[in-house]
Formats: C-alpha cells, sequence, structure tokens
C-alpha cells in the first residue's frame, strides 16, 4: 500500500511543481513588471509621473524595436550580433543625406539595413556560415564603415521632422512609442496569422525536416535578417533623432546584448521554434524598470551590469526546462 | 547546422582508379586550404607587405606588431580550446580587463606575489563560474559568457569606482619586469603558444576537446569525463586572458580600465580565420597563429596608409576578411563533406 501510495504522492507533487514552474515561465515577466511597478510606485518618488515613464518609454523604444527583429531571427534558431552596427551605420548616413530631405534620408537608412540583413540572410542561409559568425562579421565591418563615413567625432543633426521624431510626444505619448506600437502590432500579427510566421517558427523548429516539406526555407531566412536589419535602421533614425546628433561611434554599442536580453527574458528560447512578441515586449520593458529602478536609487553603473548579468542567466534557467517538455 | 543532402538514386558508380586518384587529390587539396591556408594567406600577405609598404619589414616595425599583439593572442589562444570543445567565450575581454586591474590593484596593496596571483585566481574562479553553468545546467555557452562579458565588466567597475580610478603600479615594484622590454612579451607567447600545442594534441585533455566538439553525446557515451573536461576548458580561456590582462598591466604600468572591448571579436575572428571550426571538433593552435599575426598585419598595414581613418578602416577590413574566410570554409567543408 505504502509502496504505491509514496510514488503516486511524488507523482502529484511533481505534476505541482511542473505547474508552477510553467505558469512562471509563461507569466513571470509580467509577475515581475507588476511587482517592480507597485513596488517603485511606493519607494521611489515620482516613478509613476508622467514625466518619468516618457523619459522610460524614449529610452526602451530603439531597444525594443531592436529585440522584435531579433526575436524573429531567433525563432529561426538564428541570431542577430551585427543590430548595433547597423544603428551605426544609419546614424551615418542620416547627415551625408539629409540635404535630400528627411523623408528620403529615412529610406535610405532603412534601404542601408535591409541590404545589410541580405547579406548575413544570404551567408546564413545560401552559404550555410553559421549566424552567429556570418553577423559577427557585418558587426565588426559595418561600425568602421560608419565611423569611415561620418568620421569619428558626433555630428549636429537639426532636421525638424527627425528631431521632433526622436523627442515630440501625441497625446502625451512619444511619437516614437507610437511607431512602436504600430509595429509591435504587426509583427504579433505577422507571427501569429501569416504563413510566413508559421514557416518561420517550423524552420526555426526544424530546418532539414522545413526543407524536405518543401517550405522556402531560404527566402523565409533571409527575409528574417533582413526585418531584422531595418528595424535596427529604424532604431537608428529615432536614436539620431531623440539624440539631434549623429554618433557611429558610440550609438547602438551593446545593442545585441539588450535585444538578446529581452528576448530571453520575454520566454523565447535560443533554440528557435518559437516566437513571444508580447513576452519580448514585457522584457525590454522589465529591463528598462530595472534599470531605472537601480539608477533613481543611486545604484552605481558596475552593480546594474552585474544584475543584469545573473537576470540574463536566471531567464535562460528558467526557459531550460521548456524545450525538455 | 543541419545541412540536408538529398541522396539521389545514383547510377551504377564506376570507380577506375584514375578516379578514385583524382578524388583523393581533390580531397586533400580542400583538406590542406582548409587547414593550411590561413598560413599560406599569411605568408603571401607578409611578402606582399614586405615588397609593397616600405618600412614594413624592418626589424622595429616587426618587433612593435609582435610586441603589440603578444599578448591579445593570448586570448585567440585560449579561445581555440574553447571553440574546438564546441563552445564560445565572449567574455575574454571583460576578463582580460579585470585580470589587468587586479594585477594594478594587487601591487599597489599587496606586493609582486599579489599582483601575480589574485588576477589568476579570481578569474581562472570566473571561468569556473561559467563553466559549471554551461557544463553542469546545461545553458548555453553564447548566453552564459555573454553574461560574463556583462559581470566581469561590472565587477571591473566596481572596484575601480566606475571605471574613474586607474591603480598605477609602484615605480620600484618587481612586477613591472614581468611585461619589460621587446623580447620577454614575444617568449612567452611563443612558449605559451608551443605549450598549447603540445596539450592539443598530445594529451588526453586535448584529445578530449576534439571527441567532445567532434560529437558531444558520443564522447558521452564512450565515458569521456565530458562534464570535467568542458568545465576545465572554460577555467583555461578565463585564465589566459586574466593572465594576459596581468601582462598587460605590469607592461602599461597600471590597471587601464576601459580596455579590452571587442578584444573578443577579434580573438574569435583570428580563430575563425586561422581554420577552426566554431561547430567544433577540428581546429589547430598554428592556424590561430596565423590568424593572429594576419589581424596584426592588416591592422599595421592600414595604420601606416590609412592612418586618416584610425582603427574604423582595419575594422572595416577585417570584418569582411572574416566574412570571405568562412565563406570559404563553409564551402571547402561540404566539398569535402560530398566527397
Amino acid at each position: 500500500m505504502t509502496d504505491v501510495a509514496a510514488p503516486a504522492a511524488v507523482r502529484v507533487q511533481d505534476d505541482r511543481k511542473d505547474q508552477t514552474l510553467h505558469f512562471l515561465q509563461n507569466y513571470g515577466v509580467y509577475i515581475a513588471i507588476v511587482v517592480l511597478v507597485a513596488v517603485n510606485a511606493f519607494w521611489t518618488s515620482d516613478f509613476l509621473s508622467l514625466d518619468n515613464l516618457r523619459v522610460q518609454l524614449f529610452q526602451v523604444v530603439p531597444v525594443l524595436l531592436v529585440a522584435l527583429g531579433m526575436a524573429l531571427v531567433i525563432g529561426t534558431e538564428g541570431i542577430d550580433l551585427s543590430v548595433g552596427a547597423v544603428i551605426a551605420l544609419a546614424s551615418a548616413f542620416i547627415p551625408l543625406y539629409l540635404g535630400y530631405g528627411a523623408g528620403l534620408t529615412i529610406v535610405i537608412c532603412l534601404i542601408a539595413g535591409a541590404v545589410s540583413g541580405v547579406v548575413s540572410g544570404a551567408m546564413v542561409a545560401f552559404g550555410q556560415v553559421q549566424p552567429i559568425v556570418a553577423t559577427l562579421a557585418l558587426m565588426i565591418g559595418l561600425r568602421g564603415v560608419a565611423v569611415i563615413l561620418n568620421g569619428a567625432s558626433a555630428k549636429p543633426v537639426n532636421d525638424p521632422f527627425l528631431d521632433g521624431l526622436g523627442l515630440d510626444s501625441i497625446l502625451g505619448i512619444p511619437k516614437m512609442a507610437w511607431i512602436a506600437l504600430i509595429i509591435v502590432l504587426i509583427v504579433a500579427f505577422v507571427v501569429r496569422r501569416t504563413t510566413f510566421g508559421r514557416q518561420l517558427v517550423a524552420i526555426g523548429d526544424n530546418r532539414a525536416a522545413s526543407q524536405l516539406a518543401g517550405l522556402p526555407v531560404r527566402r523565409v531566412l533571409v527575409s528574417v535578417y533582413v526585418i531584422s536589419g531595418v528595424l535596427a535602421a529604424l532604431a537608428g533614425v529615432l536614436i539620431v533623432g531623440h539624440g539631434a546628433e549623429a554618433d557611429p561611434s558610440n550609438y547602438g554599442l551593446n545593442y545585441e546584448l539588450s535585444a538578446i536580453t529581452a528576448v530571453v527574458v520575454g520566454g523565447t528560447p535560443l533554440t528557435g521554434g518559437k516566437v513571444k512578441v508580447l513576452g519580448t515586449v514585457a522584457g525590454a520593458l522589465l529591463m528598462q524598470i530595472i534599470s531605472a529602478t537601480l539608477v533613481q536609487h543611486n545604484i552605481a553603473n558596475s552593480y546594474a551590469q552585474m544584475v543584469e548579468a545573473v537576470i540574463i542567466c536566471a531567464a535562460v534557467y528558467a526557459a531550460r526546462g521548456r524545450g525538455n517538455r | 547546422m543541419s545541412h540536408v543532402t538529398v541522396s539521389k538514386p545514383a547510377p551504377e558508380p564506376v570507380v577506375t582508379d584514375a578516379d578514385a586518384q583524382r578524388a583523393s587529390r581533390a580531397e586533400r587539396i580542400t583538406g590542406l586550404i582548409q587547414n593550411q591556408g590561413g598560413i599560406g594567406v599569411l605568408i603571401l600577405v607578409a611578402l606582399a607587405a614586405a615588397i609593397f609598404s616600405s618600412g614594413f619589414a624592418s626589424s622595429g616595425n616587426v618587433k612593435s606588431i609582435l610586441v603589440g599583439n603578444a599578448y591579445t593572442s593570448l586570448l585567440a589562444l585560449g579561445m581555440t580550446f574553447v571553440i574546438i570543445s564546441g563552445g564560445i567565450d565572449l567574455s575574454v575581454g571583460s576578463v582580460f580587463a579585470l585580470g589587468g586591474v587586479l594585477a594594478a590593484w594587487g601591487s599597489l596593496h599587496g606586493g609582486t606575489l599579489m599582483a601575480i596571483v589574485l588576477p589568476l585566481v579570481v578569474c581562472a574562479v570566473w571561468g569556473l563560474v561559467q563553466g559549471l553553468l554551461i557544463a553542469r545546467a546545461g545553458l548555453a555557452p553564447f548566453i552564459v559568457t555573454l553574461a560574463g562579458l556583462l559581470g566581469a565588466r561590472g565587477l571591473l567597475q566596481a572596484i575601480s569606482s566606475e571605471g574613474t580610478k586607474t591603480y598605477l603600479v609602484p615605480a620600484h615594484s618587481a612586477f613591472l619586469k614581468l611585461g619589460d622590454g621587446t623580447w620577454l612579451p614575444i617568449l612567452t607567447a611563443v612558449v605559451l603558444f608551443a605549450v598549447a600545442v603540445v596539450v592539443l594534441q598530445r594529451t588526453r585533455f586535448g584529445q578530449r576537446l576534439f571527441a567532445i566538439g567532434g560529437n558531444e553525446n558520443a564522447a558521452l557515451l564512450m565515458g569521456l569525463p565530458v562534464l570535467r573536461t568542458k568545465v576545465l576548458v572554460y577555467v583555461l580561456s578565463a585564465t589566459m586572458a586574466g593572465g594576459a590582462g596581468m601582462l598587460n598591466a605590469s607592461r602599461l604600468q597600471s590597471g587601464v580600465t576601459n580596455i579590452g572591448v571587442g578584444y573578443e571579436l577579434t580573438a574569435i575572428a583570428a580563430v575563425v580565420i586561422g581554420g577552426t571550426l566554431l561547430t567544433g571538433g577540428a581546429g589547430s593552435i598554428y592556424g590561430t597563429a596565423a590568424g593572429v599575426l594576419l589581424l596584426a598585419i592588416i591592422q599595421n598595414l592600414i595604420g601606416v596608409h590609412l592612418s586618416q581613418y584610425g582603427t574604423s578602416a582595419s575594422d572595416a577590413v577585417n570584418g569582411g576578411f572574416l566574412a570571405v574566410v568562412v565563406l570559404l570554409q563553409t564551402y571547402l567543408s561540404r566539398i569535402q563533406r560530398t566527397q
């Protein structure tokens, strides 16, 4: 009797543990956000003031845009290390072409991002190079190109349209945030409701099987890197608008890290086959809230970095069980 | 990365002796290019530079190239081991800087022995933690060492009041002798590379790395101590990076806090250019040495001829170079596999 009962009890306990883990994996980010906001509402003066919220949005939007592209790439079991360099490249193009008008300049920047995506995507899809090396080459190379184009020192960008894009608000919410909202909706729709989204996830799950099933593997892979490049370039445009200067030596540094962190914390596994768009948004917001909390309580940058390192490891550790289930 | 090879119903193969000979010759040639290509390109580039760039082959310039890269080459050396085992270590740039700051701090507060031991121990422990997270907890090397890159930089800044305080090695400290002069740094690097060749090719540890990098499951089933070997490789890489930082601090006579950013990229590029496959299981120390020297020569040439662009021009060239090399490599290994 007891021989049978004991394993059964253990099994029930295991099930419950499983469920708790599962719940935390799926909703942990959202819970963490709610808890942190609540804590900050009491402990940090002016945390919920409109001004502070607006400042936080200005900071998080570029990371969020890059992270959305990164989430798609990671969904195909890839990685895009070149995003920070693409931001630098876009920022270098702006002072060069601003004479032709802001609209055309933005289009040129986005095309530059797309071209960079075509290059890394083609290396991954056709050359069968590992994504990490293919995009590493661009990460090293493109920043070099950007600095050559612009020169080592920052150049001022005084264009009412561009600066307005980076600084102004509509209905009290930054224009940048509206842009980000639209793009989040588009990406979420693409991932959930389109053939392309399904194909992307299938390829990340099993590239060989997808190829045998006749999916356009190469086209989808290249498209994913193009999307990532375009979103990074857009982030670059917004960063230039917000700072009212172009500084390719410093813009976009470590953005690949922040973006990957947001994606991973949001619950998208690095092993591909799954894309969590809302999770990525939440991941980016959570990392922003954490850094804002640390900054506003005068915690030094050094400790903030160590905290971030621990969070990255913890998030991946928590996500680890998901693959086995 | 998985490759799909759809096997076509092949016509009855008629293999003549001549065919077989030709195939094996082609195979040998692709293998040779892949393994020794880095060295070949190095020789060509060095010759071209010596002929077309005046002053390149002067003993002063050669010495400055060798000395300037003696310590950073150790990052690529450690990285070679990690990559052969099928992993990657993105933290080496930060650990290099951490080692330097710890060495300078140690020489100020405890003397020469402290300056040497402290960075080695701390960085070894750093590598141990990373290795355990990777081998024991099964986290992706890429992400653990990415966190390590952030964390080590954070630790370094915490020690140096947010990177604003540069510890100076006391002027008469014996620690300064360690990185002094021209020949000592070069000799240090050469000896460590030679030791690495022996370790990789003549010891059980080295052979296990190839086995694990080639097929981890198979290595596990053969009863190899996979976990221990993998942990050790990250300890090795971090210790090497910290040690290099320590020697560099002795040379610079201080613990520079903003050094080492992006060094992991150069190290990986050197290893890959040297013919070590990022998929693990294959690679060589000679190749890495060639890769390091090749990047160093390119940087030197650009420094002379395109000095108005500074390091950004060499970054652009290095990036393009890396892209060409990996494309060539994957192409060659695909040819080899189909043969």
